[in-house]
């Protein structure tokens, strides 16, 4: 590949290789401050399905170690989303170390708060909003449970905020730092936020998790627990190598599900969303 | 002849009950369970004993409060549980 980066975000490193110089230029900058990687753990690459698609309409296909067939290719204006699509596809097909659980998570005191959801529960948003309250923020997409402690480890890879999740952020991190505007992405609008420099320097260190959150978003405000086994199987859904862990993933499932206290809550809006989140933490 | 029922050896299931379901982990396939009652029962009694169906109803009624003891739907149970990895029929 032509041009190259290496970052590391949480325990993983990531050797990212492009046919164009713009993505890697676009990830130097707003991952400036995290650490390069000894050996990387993965590859990602970003080529063209053809030599001329790198110039004539160039548009990005993502590879690497794991690849999706017959992936749509994304405009070289959305490198960076496919940047971010290759380091995220790596980890949900590869990543063996850890069990891997679609949730984003806030850290404070050592303890973590663990939320996950289906695409739109506001994920993301609630990371973003916390980490603005002195939340450490340990990621907005995945978090990983090592099966040897039980820890939670941080994955803080730039916050993915969507159509209007963008303006609530920019409203209350004025101060972020923003990557571009990616209008009419698959997923709508996508603008990336940097996670703020206390989450960088300690991305290297596990938290307890102390709370899981199921959160639903648009709802009149509603708080219930969650038994262990409903927990149990709404984290298998939402793990992407449950099944490839074998019994290192059950254990680490049934010890996080027995061990930590779990409740689904619905908020209308948030600022509703983030006082029941505190409220409970 | 009438079937008898056996659990899969011990350690190759994993059982943990959580709240009003158990998980069983079979190692054999490296497939999870979710089960209700009367599913971890009637693994504890196959685990001590080859049962016939009447033999295993019997065994769980005296043991527990059975809501419907119909051996015909306990043999589809176990029926599902043999296809499942979980029982062995001899």
């Amino acid at each position: 590949m032509r041009h190259v980066t290496h970052l590391t975000i949480g325990p993983v490193g990531f050797r990212i290789g492009s046919d164009w110089r713009a993505p890697i230029a676009q990830l130097e900058d707003l991952y400036r401050d995290y650490p390069k990687p000894g050996i990387p753990d993965f590859n990602v690459h970003l080529f063209a399905a053809r030599p001329w698609r790198k110039i004539l309409r160039p548009s990005v296909m993502i590879g690497g170690d794991y690849t999706i067939p017959d992936a749509a290719p994304l405009p070289l204006a959305q490198g960076l989303l496919a940047a971010e699509m290759g380091m995220n596809l790596q980890m949900a097909l590869a990543q063996r170390r850890y069990l891997l659980l679609h949730a984003s998570a806030v850290e404070r005191d050592g303890k973590a708060v663990l939320m996950t959801g289906i695409s739109g529960a506001g994920k993301s948003t609630l990371a973003a909003l916390l980490m603005a309250r002195g939340w450490r923020l340990m990621g907005d997409e995945f978090v990983l449970i090592d099966p040897a402690t039980g820890l939670a480890h941080a994955f803080p890879r730039l916050i993915s905020l969507k159509n209007q999740a963008i303006a609530v952020a920019q409203a209350a991190v004025p101060d972020g730092r923003f990557g571009p505007l990616l209008a009419g992405t698959p997923k709508g609008d996508i603008r990336h936020l940097v996670p703020d420099l206390r989450a960088i320097r300690k991305m290297a260190e596990p938290a307890e998790p102390a709370l899981l959150l199921f959160p639903r978003f648009g709802f009149d405000a509603a708080e219930r627990p969650v038994p262990p086994s409903e927990a149990f199987v709404r984290l298998t859904q939402s793990s992407t190598n449950y099944v490839h862990l074998a019994e290192r993933g059950f254990d680490a499932l049934t010890r996080l599900v027995q061990s930590v206290p779990a409740r689904a809550i619905d908020y209308p809006d948030t600022d509703g969303g983030i006082a029941l989140v505190e409220a409970l933490a | 002849m009438t079937a008898l029922y056996r659990a899969a050896a011990p350690e190759t299931l994993r059982i943990v009950p959580l709240d009003a379901l158990t998980l069983v982990y079979h190692r054999a396939s490296g497939v999870t369970h979710v089960v209700d009652a009367p599913v971890p029962e009637m693994l504890e009694a196959l685990d001590r004993d080859d049962l016939t169906v009447d033999q295993l109803l019997t065994r769980l009624s005296d043991s527990y409060d059975l809501l419907d003891a119909d051996p015909a739907a306990l043999a589809i149970r176990l029926d599902e549980l043999v296809e499942a990895g979980l029982v062995e029929r001899l």
